[in-house]
């Protein structure tokens, strides 16, 4: 049976903790695709557990059989050498029928698995070393926008996600909807799954980046339509400014300590193309790319030392007074 | 005679020696030595990984550690150590004096050598490849890895092929123009068979490697762009020449698993093994097949999905040349009298273990399926299966059974049993749970992962048969030692074996054999108890080998067999410094080379035998 996760599906509200787990697992499917990928390992299994249950039981009964006696290796019984050919040559074919008859499954999976749908609600995916860039494209500009390391879709509608790479070659896989697919650095490859039930499920890049691998995670929050529809519009809307003097204070950190450099906050100044959209980084669950649970501390504790939590990552430390870490982590938590 | 085939004494002699055993052994300790190595980075890995968020290794060591392990394994231990076992015994196996080519021999042996000191001095100086053993461009490209690190990778890999290829057509010839008398090619040993088909593989799915690595030096070393896509380059090209190596690579290690498995079960079965053309076709037919199924690694890179489609039943295919083999095997045991000594319970494990990797490789090889497994732990656990099962457990039993013949002592039975057990237990409380972390979402070549992702119990459980996986390989190293001070004394025939390595003395002289064998049977010892037939007429002065004919093995010339010489390790010491001077330097190509052609001159100098004069 399948080992399900035990996680609970957490409202994503209420996240604090538990943010950074999430259902990920292909032993828990929740969407289409997964579920058909399921079904398909699960007739597979099948035959396996035969064939091999099979193999062990005649070695065991070929071992402890009673045997002729006598020590005499080249003393062969004609009648076993011609059954014995017949019976490889029989096995032979019947796992030469057993494989075609699985190649077939496995097409007939693979078919299911990659149909397209051309009305899919189309995402571009860019994969950097080490977390995910989230592209919201639209026909309309004003309807287009960026986000990084989440990913929001409507339950029972199929997206396609449009993976590219910014730098190496990375893979985007959330087991519990889908099989993984690669982001290759120069190509384009798309993959497209549908979520059948709401809920948080996590991914995580599936091939070696390099030295945080380990911490290149993300997830999907597949809402209701309505909600999605509700998260969108809000997601689309620029940062709002502060009003309190900490707020104001952080939002004139982020930019004279460098941060803007690499972060864009959309309705600010701030437009640095090299790190996250961090628009609307208060109402993210984690910190980086699943690294962490979101919470002050944590965001503060990322920005004081970044290569402490994460070695290695492309984000500098900056130098900042205690005060000063205060007030940016105001500044980032109201932005909803 | 024993006189003029012996190595010369002392240090020089022994650097000098162009003898098949004396390099074949170095070869296997060697190859052992990198296992032990290799077997010591898995460990500390299952340490890192035994508990969640574990700070045992950082992330920079972690991914030099894993990168190691796997290029070790495959390129340092598993491809060399099977060609060490070729070196030694297919001579002895075929009825000749020494190997074809043996200075050749001596020289792939130090190239193997040098090459992975190469590595593992640079791993030790903190300049070990970090970037897999599959190093995926453009990760391992110089705009991502500025290091030296996958310099040091690529040449290595530069190094282990030359000896391979070397070895490669040394067996190729040995088998083909060097077989005794009379042994014509449905006489052959099975475990010759499959050497034989081995260096095939390797001779047409090595190059493509080497193209591969050293196109990656050039584009590191001089900015050539063979894999750089902003300039027209592809870094799928790379992954196809690399898997178009990788995935032969398997069978390279696996085919002489299945040549080992049959001269074990023979002897310990006590027949000869149910249809040999079968099992010939069938790893012939492997040979061939492991050609066609390369894309299998690289489903989730967006291929047309009826390519892949194909693929998938090109992969499973594999599956009929490797099932008529294990049910030729069973069959031999079915109607054999099995006697249980070390190696056979080595070879009952491998048919147990190695049949569910088959069976778990029949599900990677289906797209969907692949797309959720490839990358994770299930498919770690597949490939360990598929190895450790189908090439070590062969391998250890190999040890057991063939030590005698080295070392003319047997090991102890008791602790082969234990041995055995330990393994056999260790490897599947290791590697089973893995199936299930990679179903359940774990990924691989993490470094850690978080508590609340479920995986902690099953890793913890994996380390634990990690640690009694190792017992096991610790308990073989004792069992040597102590067999090498006050083993039993084993003779020539102690397992009273059928083919003609145990016709001569254990361990054998320098010759071989005193007077060639005459092949009259598939099965020699078994077939003339009493006495054997025997062919005269090579010289007693000088090294000859007889050359027979490739399909009937009739005697057709008195060849020289060359004596020893220093050039050999000359050589690799000039080629060792052009290969590893040309990492830093393209400059390295100019100055590196004369040295060479010097050393190649002194090694081909005509020694001016009388017979080739006259």
């Amino acid at each position: 049976m399948p080992v399900r996760m035990r996680t609970a599906l957490v409202p994503f509200a209420t996240l604090p903790l538990a943010a950074c787990a999430g259902r990920q697992s292909a032993l828990d499917p929740q969407g289409l695709q997964s579920n058909h990928i399921l079904q398909t390992l699960f007739i597979f299994l099948i035959v396996a557990a035969v064939v091999w249950t099979a193999v062990v039981v005649v070695l065991c009964v070929g071992l402890l059989r009673r045997k002729r006696s006598a020590d005499q290796p080249l003393a062969l019984h004609q009648g076993f050498e011609r059954t014995s050919g017949h019976v490889v040559f029989g096995l032979g074919l019947a796992t030469l029928i057993i494989v075609l008859g699985l190649s077939i499954v496995s097409y007939a999976g693979q078919r299911t698995v990659f149909a397209k749908d051309e009305h899919a609600l189309t995402l571009k995916i860019i994969g950097h070393q080490w977390w995910w860039e989230v592209r919201y494209e639209d026909d309309s500009p004003h309807q287009s926008f960026v986000t990084a390391n989440e990913i929001r879709i409507p339950t029972g509608q199929p997206v396609k996600v449009e993976l590219e790479s910014a730098d190496v070659i990375h893979s985007f896989w959330v087991p519990s909807l889908t099989g993984k697919m690669d982001l290759i650095t120069g190509q384009k490859n798309e993959l497209q799954f549908t979520a059948k039930n709401a809920g948080v499920y996590r991914g995580q890049c599936a091939e070696f980046c390099g030295l945080q691998h380990a911490h290149m995670a993300f997830a999907v929050f597949a809402l209701s339509p309505d909600e999605y529809g509700r998260w969108r519009d809000h997601e689309n809307q620029s940062a709002t400014s502060p009003t309190d003097p900490l707020g104001k204070q952080g939002e004139q950190l982020f930019r004279a300590r460098g941060c803007a450099l690499c972060h864009t906050i959309r309705g600010t100044l701030a437009g640095g193309q090299l790190g996250p959209d961090l628009t609307h980084i208060g109402s993210r669950t984690t910190v980086a790319a699943g690294t962490l649970p979101m919470s002050s501390a944590t965001l503060g504790a990322w920005i004081a030392d970044p290569q402490h939590i994460k070695p290695g990552n492309n984000m500098p430390r900056m130098p900042l007074q205690s005060g000063e870490l205060i007030a940016l982590i105001h500044y980032l938590e109201q932005l909803k | 005679m024993e006189g003029i085939w012996r190595t010369p004494s002392g240090f020089f002699g022994a650097l000098m020696s162009v003898d098949h055993k004396v390099v074949g052994r170095r070869y296997i300790v060697t190859a052992f030595a990198f296992l032990l190595l290799g077997g010591i980075l898995a460990v500390l890995m299952r340490v890192q990984l035994a508990k969640p968020e574990s700070t045992f290794l950082s992330a920079d060591k972690y991914n030099q550690i894993f990168t190691m392990h796997g290029s070790t394994m495959m390129f340092l231990f598993a491809v060399p150590v099977m060609e060490a076992f070729a070196v030694y015994l297919v001579p002895l196996m075929v009825g000749t004096r020494n190997i074809a080519f043996p200075r050749l021999n001596a020289f792939s042996y130090w190239m193997f050598l040098f090459g992975g000191c190469f590595l593992w001095m640079s791993f030790a100086l903190n300049v070990g490849p970090d970037v897999g053993w599959f190093a995926y461009v453009p990760l391992s490209s110089l705009q991502y890895t500025p290091t030296k690190r996958p310099d040091v990778w690529a040449q290595m890999i530069t190094f282990t092929e030359v000896a391979a290829l070397a070895v490669s057509v040394e067996i190729v010839v040995t088998v083909f123009k060097q077989r005794a008398p009379g042994m014509t090619l449905d006489r052959i040993p099975l475990f010759v068979w499959a050497m034989l088909v081995t260096s095939f593989l390797v001779m047409f799915a090595m190059p493509s490697i080497m193209v591969a690595s050293t196109s990656l030096i050039l584009d590191r070393l001089v900015n050539t762009r063979f894999y750089d896509s902003s300039s027209g380059g592809h870094p799928l090209l790379w992954q196809h020449l690399f898997w178009f190596f990788g995935h032969p690579e398997v069978y390279i290690i696996f085919i002489p698993g299945t040549g080992m498995v049959s001269a074990i079960l023979a002897t310990f079965a006590r027949r000869p093994v149910v249809g040999y053309p079968v099992v010939i076709l069938s790893l012939i037919a492997t040979g061939f097949l492991s050609f066609g199924l390369w894309v299998h690694h690289m489903f989730v890179t967006g291929l047309p999905q009826l390519g892949a489609g194909l693929f998938t039943a090109s992969s499973m295919l594999i599956a009929v040349p490797s099932g008529l083999q294990i049910f030729c095997w069973l069959a031999t045991l079915w109607d054999g009298r099995p006697v249980y000594r070390t190696p056979l319970l080595f070879v009952i494990g491998f048919i147990v273990i190695f049949v569910m990797g088959g069976l778990s490789g029949v599900m990677v090889a289906s797209v969907p399926i692949d797309t959720q497994v490839h990358d994770t732990y299930f498919v770690v656990a597949h490939f360990h299966y598929v190895l450790i099962g189908g090439a070590v457990f062969p391998l250890i039993g190999a040890v057991y059974y063939w030590f005698p013949k080295i070392s003319g002592r047997m090991l102890s039975e008791r602790l082969g049993r234990w041995n055995f057990w330990l393994a056999f237990v260790g490897f599947n409380v290791a590697f089973f749970p893995m199936h299930i972390l990679g179903l359940i979402g774990m990924p691989r070549r993490v470094y850690t992962y978080t508590a609340d992702m479920d995986w902690a119990h099953l890793n913890l459980l994996s380390s634990g048969g990690a640690l009694i996986f190792a017992l096991s390989f610790a308990l073989l190293l004792v069992n040597v030692i102590q067999s090498l001070r006050s083993g039993t004394l084993a003779g020539d025939n102690p397992w009273d074996a059928s083919t003609l390595e145990w016709a001569t003395s254990s361990p054998p002289p320098p010759q071989n054999f005193d007077r060639i064998p005459v092949v009259k049977h598939r099965d020699p010892l078994w077939f003339d108890t009493e006495s054997m037939p025997v062919v005269g007429g090579l010289s007693v002065e000088r090294r000859e080998v007889l050359l027979t004919s490739l399909a009937e093995a009739e005697p057709q010339v008195r060849e020289a067999s060359p004596e020893p010489s220093i050039w050999p390790l000359l050589t690799a010491i000039a080629t060792t410094v052009f290969f590893i001077g040309s990492i830093f330097t393209p400059w390295a190509v100019l100055w590196g080379t004369p040295p060479m052609a010097v050393a190649l001159i002194g090694w081909f100098w005509p020694a001016g035998h009388k017979e080739d004069e006259e």
